[in-house]
């Protein structure tokens, strides 16, 4: 069977879509957990120990598991939120389940990598653990957490590819059903090609919106 | 004025005890400049820490205006709008430009765009640094960075600034225009200044008060003259001797070695009285001696002369006696510097007695 160019064009619409929605709401989760995670630790500005004892825990667990098993473990939940458990809006569930707390890791870096020296300065200034979080850390931590959302953005390309398994769609289920399962070298060749140039550009993008960020 | 009333702390990591304050007592009036210095680890962070309580001491109080730790959060935050803090490595928001660095503390009291526009242009003119404001900070030097660092702390009008070792990453000549600027807050602005140092140099630049501080222990404190001019302990000492020398030279003993007997060195010590050069050819002029300078180390504290003078008088035994009890009459310290090394303090009365009495 012969893959069409429309074929090909819908399935980078339907990747586009679940990385991009996906990205918004995990990109939320990750922001708000990275946050919870690097504030509540000991002798941090809101240290917690309830708080991050819990929060850990169910980053690490998220983490560990696989996203093709996430994807079907979490189909009763998927149909709850969405109506449906398949399909390229079902698919947004677990793609947000697993880049959420991922991405909050990746965001718990780049805020411990601000200088403790600027927490300082900002306790005594007066300044109250909301405002040091969104005046002192978040700015200070930017660049770095635009590397991490250009890595998390990345991460979920890849995990896009396995949506397929629940009837996602998107350019990896047309490299999987078109080429490998019917054998179409081409397929495989075009929709490689394709993520390898979407990969590029955001890295890119990525890259030089850090740079500029850090006015270099 | 700030004022530490029996403050202890004991910092408890895992099990090990570290007691960085022991038992302070300390007044810090309102004006001064006030220094402590200490070597590394005797607990003069902690102790400027706890004053804006970065740092809760773990007994005793630490009044400012009040004791902060009996405020509340909220009444606490308010509180620290009125101590301004300043540190080693600047700690500017290298995402930010000058402005917006010096803008922070009273964007924080969510003061009015205009408002905030003019004093910040104020205060940056007073550190002279307003036609940097665009600029980030990694775009300055070390000594434009403290200035920033200064125009951000005195930006909400405090009455009290914290200086902890805010010099120590700059050169000597950096360090002065600093500190030449902090004296200038201090006059201009009325500020209290509480500084922390390990260099006596900057105590001796501008403080007017100090203690020492040892293993947690306040060991010694007072007017920086008294503890230049009368240091109580051996620590105290040797932070002084790092600015003002003390020791006699090698070759003023060899010179003692070849002397003959028409000579005799002897060390002048001042602390304030009068300065060296004046006494010198006054008393030259005065008797019978001829009077060379071998060695000298004078240094003003406050604005007044302080430090020694080596002096070698030639002369006969009669004359010589009679030029340092002289000397010793505009109540200016003599000791003898004899061949085996030592110094001894010639006693007032004996000395003027024998030169009088002949
Ligand atoms: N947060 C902390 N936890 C545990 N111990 C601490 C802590 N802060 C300071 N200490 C200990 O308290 C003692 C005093 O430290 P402090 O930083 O006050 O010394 P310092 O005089 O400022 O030294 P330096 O000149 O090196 O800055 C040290 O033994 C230090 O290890
Ligand atoms: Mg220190």
């Amino acid at each position: 069977m012969e893959v069409s160019t429309e074929l090909i064009v819908n399935a980078l619409w339907e990747t586009l879509y679940m990385v991009s929605v996906s990205l918004f709401f995990g990109g939320i989760i990750g922001i708000f957990l990275g946050i919870l995670l690097v504030v509540t630790r000991k002798g941090h500005i809101l240290e917690n120990r309830f708080i991050f004892s819990i929060v850990n825990p169910i980053v690490n667990i998220f983490r560990s598991i696989p996203f093709i098993i996430l994807l079907v473990a979490i189909i009763p939940l998927t149909r709850l939120i969405v109506g449906t458990s398949i399909g390229t809006t079902a698919a947004i569930v677990p793609l947000v389940l697993h880049i959420g707390p991922y991405f909050s890791r990746l965001v718990e870096n780049s805020l411990l990598e601000v200088d403790e020296g600027i927490i300082e300065a900002a306790k005594s200034m007066g300044a109250t653990p909301l405002q040091i979080i969104y005046r002192f850390l978040m700015p200070e931590a930017f660049s770095s957490l635009i590397l991490s959302l250009t890595t998390a953005t990345i991460g979920l390309i890849g995990a896009t590819a396995m949506a397929g398994a629940i009837g996602g769609g998107g350019l990896g289920d047309v490299a999987i059903t078109y080429g490998y399962q019917r054998f179409s070298t081409i397929t495989i060749l075009v929709t490689v090609i394709i993520l390898v140039i979407l990969v590029q550009g955001i890295q890119g993008l990525g890259n030089k919106l850090e740079r500029k960020a850090r006015r270099v | 004025m700030i004022e530490f009333r029996q403050v202890s702390k004991v910092f408890d990591s895992g099990g090990n005890k570290v007691e960085a304050l022991r038992d302070i007592h300390l007044t810090v009036e309102k004006g001064d400049i006030f220094g402590v210095i200490g070597f590394s680890g005797a607990g003069k962070s902690t102790l400027i820490r706890t004053v804006n309580l970065l740092e809760y001491p773990t007994s005793g109080e630490v009044i400012v205006e009040g004791n902060l730790a009996k405020l509340s959060e909220n009444e606490i935050r308010q509180a620290k709008k009125d101590i301004g803090m300043i540190f080693q490595h600047f700690n500017l928001l290298n995402s930010k430009t000058v402005f917006d660095n010096v803008a922070m503390p009273l964007l924080l009291s969510k003061l009015k765009k205009r408002e905030i526009k003019e004093r910040v242009h104020e205060i940056l003119r007073f550190v002279g640094l307003e036609e940097k404001a665009k600029n980030y900070p990694d775009q300055l030097s070390g000594g434009q960075k403290q200035r920033v660092g200064i125009a951000r702390a005195l930006a909400t009008n405090p009455s009290i600034l914290l200086c902890d070792e805010a010099t120590s990453a700059l050169d000597p000549q950096t360090t002065k225009s600093i500190l030449h600027l902090l004296k200038r807050v201090n006059e201009e602005y009325k500020i209290t200044i509480l500084m922390i140092t390990h260099e006596m140099e900057v105590i001796k630049q501008i403080c007017n008060r100090v203690a020492v501080m040892e293993d947690g222990h306040v060991i010694e404190t007072g007017n920086v003259f008294d503890i230049f001019a009368h240091p109580k302990t051996d620590t105290t000492r040797n932070f002084v001797k790092s600015v003002v020398r003390d020791e006699v030279p090698e070759s003023v003993y060899r010179l003692l070695k070849e002397n003959n007997d028409e000579s005799r060195i002897f060390k002048i010590e001042f602390f304030g009285t009068d300065s060296g050069q004046p006494i010198v050819s006054k008393t030259a002029k005065m008797y019978n001696v001829e009077i060379n300078v071998l060695f000298g180390n004078i240094t003003e504290l406050q604005g007044i002369p302080f430090g020694n003078l080596i002096v070698e008088l030639i002369g006969d035994d009669y004359e010589i006696k009679r030029a340092i009890a002289f000397i010793i009459s505009q109540h200016i310290e003599v000791k003898e510097v004899l061949e085996d090394g030592s110094q001894h303090r010639i006693d007032r009365e004996r000395f003027v007695g024998n030169a009088l009495h002949g």
